[in-house]
């Protein structure tokens, strides 16, 4: 491996590789196309090396092929990504902005003593340093930024780079852990599925989404009558289910669930990158939304700028009517 | 169980946020600040922590951002201790220096649990919270929606959120540091009579902490508002108008039947 080389962290979520892999594998290639170097995909787990069909795109790829890396656990992941960081010494290392990169990529950068830069949306080698557009401040804001020293960590937010089409045949590594792997304070007890009889939001072809704008646990009987009305369900942002509001089966984003239904409906949702990663793909996107500059807009197909409390009971009544035929 | 939380205040995304004339940063001045989500969770989980087992919450945070009312809030919610960092600028430190500032002050409490937001929207350099970790020698993991007690003594048990509602439960040997995402309840209300109340009572405990001087890892060249691709087509007019409108649409698209 070479200075100009960027390393990629796959991920995996109970067997299959997650999308946000390949994504990153994308804008690996991307990026290496102006350093000049190779792209490395580093997988971690036991068995790793039949997720390699899908990763053509890289150049090599190494498997750290140990059964205490089969589930997620930070000491362990931390410890082999810092050897293989140090002995491959690449110009970038690629993570998702995900559940496990969030613990991983400061950490690793902390131990470094390398730059670390979230919610990466476009990525460029230039005059010797790696320039980075980052979104902050739930996508209100950009920055961007540059970093000169290497290994520059950088944790890729979803949906900003698109898989490569590339098949470069890769060379398939296969070892064992460059670094002893004892019980760490940190250990895996069990996967726990979402509790079964709630609705399957992912199957639903209408969803009506709750946001911070619906203000009151009250408030989301009228969300709920206008879902009715649609024949549709509610779903909600991750802060109405942080409020228990709703349970967490219905939650639409990067923690939640991934919804691609005829319509989605988002009632006072600001549309944060977080949430857009689970439902830009819906066929028809309308936002309601007091904020004119609300990031919703931007993927939306038609909005409407008021209080959703005041045009819902108009909408329901509408909906109604045209359903009669009126 | 002895239990630290920090809690740090972030702009309130509400208010338009202001740039400063160099285009740089975030002009600090004119932002309206209210406590970071996720720390307000954590702060939640070290209450139901202490009336479950025991113990006390020591909220440690740094001077910034009118974060006294924040911190009243936290006595009034059940913290036992509240430590506050006083900061020589005006300026949030950067990640380096706060997971050593915050590190310091820490230290002193000899905490079994230390709770911290997994996140805060206003972090360029990803979460401060590993940094912390790291910067104290303890164990971390994050991204975690509730905390429970564990069946070892000396261990707690968590939830990691990962997509799809999916929840991977750890145990976790303390001492440890836990990077809160929500806490197992949503954080508790608490009557503004009795924030003032306890801001009579409450003595905050200054800490000094030395911030080492280091370079900057990452150099912000500007700052902006995200530009709006203006792709909404919007609806215009009363809010029957609206309505009539969307209604047709749902109907031409073959969504009402």
């Amino acid at each position: 491996m070479s200075l100009q080389d960027i390393l990629v962290l796959a991920e995996t979520h109970l067997g299959a590789l997650s999308d946000i892999t390949l994504e990153l594998l994308g804008a690996a290639r991307q990026l290496a196309a102006t350093t000049g170097g190779k792209v490395v995909v580093l997988l971690l787990g036991p068995d790793g090396a039949r997720h390699a069909p899908a990763l053509q795109a890289a150049d090599r790829i190494v498997v750290i092929d140990e059964s205490q890396l089969a589930a997620y656990s930070p000491e362990p992941y931390l410890a082999v990504l810092a050897s293989v960081v140090q002995a491959e010494g690449p110009r970038a290392v690629l993570l998702g902005s995900t559940s496990i990169g969030l613990d991983v990529g400061p950490a690793l950068g902390a131990r470094l003593g390398v730059p670390v830069v979230g919610g990466c949306q476009q990525i460029a080698a230039e005059d010797g340093a790696l320039r980075v557009t980052a979104s902050l401040c739930a996508g209100k804001l950009l920055a961007d930024v540059e970093v000169s020293k290497a290994p520059a960590i950088l944790m890729i937010l979803s949906g900003s780079f698109r898989p490569s089409g590339e098949n470069r045949q890769p060379a398939v590594e296969s070892r064992g852990s460059p670094v002893p792997l004892g019980p760490g304070a940190v250990t895996f007890e069990r996967m726990v599925q979402p509790e079964a009889g709630d609705v399957d939001i992912t199957k639903e072809s209408v969803l009506v989404c709750v946001g911070r704008g619906i203000q009151q646990q009250d408030n989301l009987g009228l969300a709920e009558d206008l879902a009715k009305a649609l024949g549709g369900q509610l779903c909600a942002s991750r802060p109405i289910v942080d409020q228990g509001w709703l349970p967490t089966t219905r939650q639409v984003g990067k923690s939640g669930m991934t919804v691609k239904p005829k319509l989605y409906l988002a009632l006072g949702v600001s549309g944060a990158p977080e949430h857009q990663e689970g439902m830009k793909g819906a066929e028809l996107i309308v936002a309601v939304n007091m904020d004119a500059k609300a990031p919703i807009f931007d993927i939306a197909h038609f909005g409407v700028q008021m209080d959703l409390l005041d045009v819902v009971p108009a909408l329901i009544e509408a909906v109604k009517a045209k359903k009669r035929g009126g | 169980m002895k239990i630290a939380v920090v809690v740090r205040q972030v702009p309130d995304l509400i208010e338009p946020l202001e740039i400063t004339a160099s285009g740089d940063g975030l002009d600090w001045d004119r932002a309206s600040f209210l406590v970071n989500e996720s720390d307000d969770h954590a702060l939640e989980q070290a209450i139901l922590l202490k009336e479950s087992v025991g113990g006390t919450v020591a909220v440690v945070a740094m001077d910034f951002g009118d974060v006294d009312n924040t911190l009243y809030t936290a006595a009034a919610k059940g913290a036992d201790r509240i430590v506050k960092i006083p900061l020589d600028g005006e300026s949030p430190p950067g990640p380096q220096a706060a997971a050593a500032m915050l590190a310091q002050s820490i230290q002193g409490l000899q905490a079994d649990l230390v709770l911290v937001g997994c996140q805060a929207h206003d972090e360029l350099e990803g979460s401060l919270t590993p940094r912390l970790a790291l910067a104290l020698g303890l164990p971390y993991v994050g991204v975690i929606r509730g905390v429970q007690p564990g069946d070892v003594p000396g261990s707690v048990r968590v939830f990691k959120e990962f997509p799809g509602a999916v929840m991977e439960q750890m145990s976790v040997r303390l001492p440890a540091l836990l990077g809160i995402l929500a806490a197992a309840q949503p954080p508790r209300y608490v009557p503004v009579s009795r924030i003032r109340a306890t801001m009579k009572s409450t003595r905050f405990e200054e800490r000094k902490a030395a911030a080492p001087a280091a370079e900057p890892l990452v150099k912000v060249r500007r700052l902006y508002p995200t530009p709006t691709t203006g792709r909404a087509e919007m609806l215009d007019g009363s809010e029957e108008d609206v309505a009539k409108r969307l209604a047709a649409i749902l109907a031409e698209k073959g969504i009402l039947k």
